[in-house]
């Protein structure tokens, strides 16, 4: 009984599975045939060979998202902490604060963004009131960054506020106890806490962060190129789907590599608590 | 009087059931009632009914009951990769010259029955039989243009009359740039002297070294952006199609057009029914209602560029009549035409164009001497690593080092306290 | 350190918010201008409702954002069911790496290869147009589906196993049983999921970029198409509308759950 029951049960994955292996490995398993072949289909490397000189761009992309996520790390670190310090009430409504952006489209916030930082922009014109040259802000490194920080911050302060609101606190009480002042109990024993939300934290603005394209575009001007404009840059419009799989495939294996270390590290890191 | 003309044609539009001109039978138009009828065309370049302009596509559904879905590109590029991929099929599509020629080379458009096309009578002797489509098979001319240079006159003082304005260092940060190889390569080619169909890889490379100079002065790579960039007064100088320019001006004054000496790009855009189509008739009979006198008028008053049609630009009526930009006379301008180019070139120019794209200028390897004053053509080509990709080298590397120190660090101090 | 912690809470906040206010206020331009302020005017609410083609983007993303989380928390919900039961070994390591391939990879690179595969099998099938609703559905359901299997999983760990198998000894068949005990118990976890792939659904621009086609728009691909030419404030107007009732909807479901954590304390 016991086991026909579970026969039934395991049958019941058996859409997924079919589904996961039509959907999710084939098409990967596309990118790689698309690799590694010319547009009539025989057999290459020239792909691969090519994708040398897009080198300094695969650079200037992890970059701009290690510090990006350095960025958001930075902001939304303390911004968790004071959130969890709050009464229940506030910090539900706090945390329905930072999510709320998010049910706007990206796009049109982003594009929001270049109203503000536009040389005839509202920052400038502000600027003007009190007599301060016009500062060149849209279409630099500094905008793009910007952007990246704004559209994923949320995706860093979430997990490590959801992390620090479930601390165990006699945990900390004890960090008082035992003399600790503020510093050194956030230094010891808060921040080695929250490391799990920070991880996932990071994860979660550095791959979008690294493959984004509209960004670069729109708060760029197109003069930084990104790995990810470059992606859609062979698939959109100079109908190269062969190179374009290529990059693709070099950025997922780059970034499932980034992932695997920085995991392999926390887990260590777990067990180094105080 | 524009308005009023709106209103009367409109009421006319109305009135009419199924006007006179198409060939085909009164039954077989009527057979195509229920149908779905796909349309690709450039943005913003159709009547659309916003500014008391008529709105061509539902006048089209009202008239012949056949449903449009019409979708927007921002270059020919861009189209034709979504055309080329397979995965979408459109009926009537306007692409340029040169890209019509390529697509009937491969066999991407059907032939068009101009018997089906009475209006077809309007295209005047010199807008037929142009080179990329000798024999008039395949495409009707929906409107012709030149690519200019558009500067704004509070932010420029002295009129400009060469493209090399585009790379002026006093107006780095205002410089607006096309965001597609073809038209970007065209305006470098210009500046060069060079015809824009060269088939020479070193002439390429030359005018693509031309392109990387002009980061210098950091342009904004834009297709229709431009509206808002050059309107708000964001830009000083943008290279784009003169129509566009007009409909610009009417939101911002302060904007003005030369074309410049080196000389312009001559296109025309027609439209063309795509191989595979399901609905043949109404792609037709959707070519002639837009070449019908008033609809072309009304699509010629709102997008301004000029028009290929006599109904429209022989009518005293029509806003630009005789305008000096869109009209003028033939050879007062240096102006080339795109050809199809081999698809080695092809592949040659979209790679150069990402490494235009790519580049980040530094004063080391500057050719800038070299195309605007009595400096030497250096070599740039060579390296792949630029100083600016080997900063990113040392700043990953040190960002890795400092992780792996702190993890190193955090592995001894374990050791030794357990040790302890 | 209050005062501090206050007013870095406020600048933060002033970040994420800034340019949400901006397009509200533009919202209520008088002139078509998204960068210079003219004068107060509701044309653009007033063109948004005209917009026919604005409208109906947005009814496409709806639909496609019921549709696809719907079959995704049905599909999803039956996965974690059945994943649960697995043994732990190669194969469910298999499974489960999978499921997590959506989540880690960059949204282009998933983009991008659900379109190569759309297309190439278009091009076996020689139906000219395979991009459309259905591969924007397929791919919305492929993306959200581990949302979904990732919270039902915690639930069922939790939920005993001996309660479906002593419903069972009680003369409940297999399938009964699942929907008497199993899943009351785990409806919080499948609820969250459905939540979180209509959420994903409704605002993917990514995805849908690479693998709609002609005739059917959702609306981040209306937006994005329009932000490439001349952004008109009734798409301000409508992200404005839009996020007010967000945020009422929030409110009141802040308010009910006080309310609701009120009466529970009493009870206590």
């Amino acid at each position: 009984m016991s086991n026909r029951s579970s026969l039934g049960a395991k049958l019941i994955a058996a859409p997924y599975i079919v589904w996961s292996a039509l959907f999710i490995i084939a098409p990967l398993i596309f990118v790689v045939y698309y690799s590694f072949t010319t547009a009539d289909g025989s057999f290459t490397f020239a792909n691969m060979a090519e994708l040398g000189k897009y080198a300094p761009t695969f650079l200037r992309s992890i970059w701009f998202g290690i510090v990006a996520t350095l960025i958001c790390l930075v902001i939304a670190f303390p911004l968790a902490y004071f959130i969890s310090q709050k009464t229940d009430k506030v910090q539900r409504t706090l945390v329905l604060l930072v999510m709320l952006p998010m049910w706007m489209s990206f796009l049109i916030r982003t594009y929001s963004w270049m109203a503000l930082l536009q040389d005839t922009g509202l920052i400038n014109g502000f600027l003007s009131k009190f007599g301060i040259d016009p500062v060149h802000m849209i279409n630099t490194p500094g905008a793009v960054i910007l952007g990246m920080v704004y559209n994923f911050l949320p995706y860093m302060i979430m997990p490590i506020y959801s992390v620090m609101a479930k601390l165990d606190y006699s945990m900390v009480e004890a960090c008082q106890d035992l003399g600790g002042n503020r510093l050194t109990v956030i230094r010891r024993c808060i921040i080695p806490m929250s490391m799990p939300g920070v991880v996932s934290g990071i994860t979660m603005v550095f791959v979008p962060s690294v493959s984004t394209f509209y960004i670069s575009q729109k708060l760029g001007g197109g003069s930084f190129d990104l790995i990810g404009d470059v992606i859609e840059r062979q698939f959109q419009q100079s109908y190269n789907y062969n190179l374009g799989a290529a990059i693709s495939l070099v950025l997922m294996v780059l970034i499932l590599i980034c992932m695997a270390v920085m995991n392999h590290f926390t887990e260590d890191e777990e067990g180094m608590i105080i | 009087m524009k308005k009023v003309f709106a209103l009367l044609l409109a009421f006319v539009a109305a009135t009419l059931p199924v006007f006179t001109g198409f060939a085909v039978e009164a039954d077989e138009i009527e057979a195509l009632r229920g149908t779905t009828l796909y349309v690709y065309n450039w943005g913003e370049y159709i009547s659309d009914g916003s500014d008391d302009s008529l709105d061509v596509i539902s006048e089209f559904e009202n008239r012949f009951g056949i449903d449009v879905v019409y979708d927007t590109f921002d270059n020919n590029e861009t189209m034709y990769s979504k055309l080329k991929s397979g995965g979408v099929a459109y009926d009537i599509v306007i692409p340029s010259d040169y890209m019509i020629e390529r697509m009937i080379a491969e066999n991407m458009l059907e032939k068009i029955d101009c018997s089906n096309i009475p209006n077809y009578k309007y295209i005047p002797e010199k807008y037929r039989g142009l080179s990329y489509d000798p024999k008039d098979e395949y495409s009707v001319p929906y409107t012709v243009g030149m690519v200019g240079l558009i500067y704004n006159t509070s932010m420029v003082s002295e009129a400009p009359t060469s493209w090399k304005a585009l790379w002026d260092k006093n107006y780095t940060g205002s410089i607006l740039m096309f965001n597609n190889p073809r038209d970007a390569f065209a305006i470098a080619q210009s500046v060069l002297g060079m015809d824009y169909n060269m088939q020479s890889e070193a002439a390429w490379k030359v005018a693509a070294e031309l392109l990387k100079e002009q980061k210098i002065v950091s342009p904004t790579y834009v297709s229709d952006e431009i509206f808002n960039m050059m309107e708000s007064g964001e830009a000083a100088f943008a290279p784009y199609y003169a129509g566009d320019y007009l409909s610009m001006k009417d939101n911002n004054p302060d904007l003005a057009l030369v074309y410049p000496e080196e000389g312009v790009n001559f296109f025309v855009d027609a439209m063309c029914i795509l191989k595979g189509t399901k609905n043949k008739l109404a792609a037709e009979l959707f070519i002639d209602f837009m070449l019908d006198p008033e609809i072309a008028l009304a699509n010629a008053e709102y997008i301004c560029y000029a028009s290929p049609h006599t109904g429209v630009y022989t009518n005293p009526e029509y806003s630009y009549y005789q305008d000096e930009f869109l009209y003028p006379e033939d050879g007062q301008f240096k102006t080339q035409n795109f050809l199809n180019l081999n698809p080695k070139t092809l592949a040659l120019m979209s790679s150069l164009w990402d490494d235009v794209k790519n580049h980040i200028p530094n004063s080391d390897s500057s050719n800038y001497d070299f195309f605007f004053g009595d400096g030497e053509l250096g070599n740039s080509n060579g390296t792949v690593m630029t100083p600016e990709a080997w900063n990113y080298v040392i700043y990953i590397g040190i960002f890795v080092a400092v992780c792996l120190a702190y993890v190193v660090f955090r592995y001894v101090r374990k050791k030794y306290r357990e040790k302890v | 350190m209050k005062i501090f912690s206050k007013l870095y809470t406020f600048l933060v906040f002033l970040f994420l918010y800034a340019p949400i206010i901006v397009l509200i206020v533009f919202s209520f331009n008088s002139s078509s201008s998204t960068s210079m302020f003219s004068g107060f005017s509701l044309q653009w609410y007033k063109a948004l409702f005209q917009d026919e083609a604005t409208l109906t983007a947005l009814y496409n993303t709806v639909i496609l954002a019921v549709v696809s989380s719907v079959i995704a928390t049905v599909l999803g919900t039956a996965a974690a069911v059945g994943i649960d039961k697995l043994k732990k070994g190669p194969f469910r390591a298999g499974v489960m790496a999978t499921t997590n391939i959506p989540m880690m990879n960059p949204e282009i690179v998933t983009g991008v290869s659900m379109m190569l595969l759309f297309v190439f099998v278009g091009k076996i099938v020689g139906d000219g147009a395979v991009l459309g609703f259905g591969t924007m559905l397929i791919a919305h359901v492929t993306f959200s589906l581990p949302y979904v299997i990732l919270n039902v999983l915690p639930k069922l760990h939790q939920t005993d196993k001996n309660l479906a198998e002593a419903a069972q000894d009680l003369g409940c068949k297999p399938v009964s049983a699942f929907f008497k005990v199993v899943l009351p118990s785990i409806m919080p976890g499948v609820i969250t999921g459905m939540i979180m792939a209509f959420t994903l659904s409704l605002d993917d621009f990514i995805i849908s970029y690479f693998t709609s086609g002609p005739g059917f728009q959702t609306l981040p691909i209306a937006i994005f198409s329009m932000t490439k030419k001349r952004v008109k404030p009734d798409m301000y107007a409508l992200s404005a509308l839009i996020f007010v009732s967000i945020l009422v909807l929030l409110i009141i479901y802040n308010i009910a759950q006080q309310k609701s954590e009120d009466k529970s304390k009493k009870k206590g």
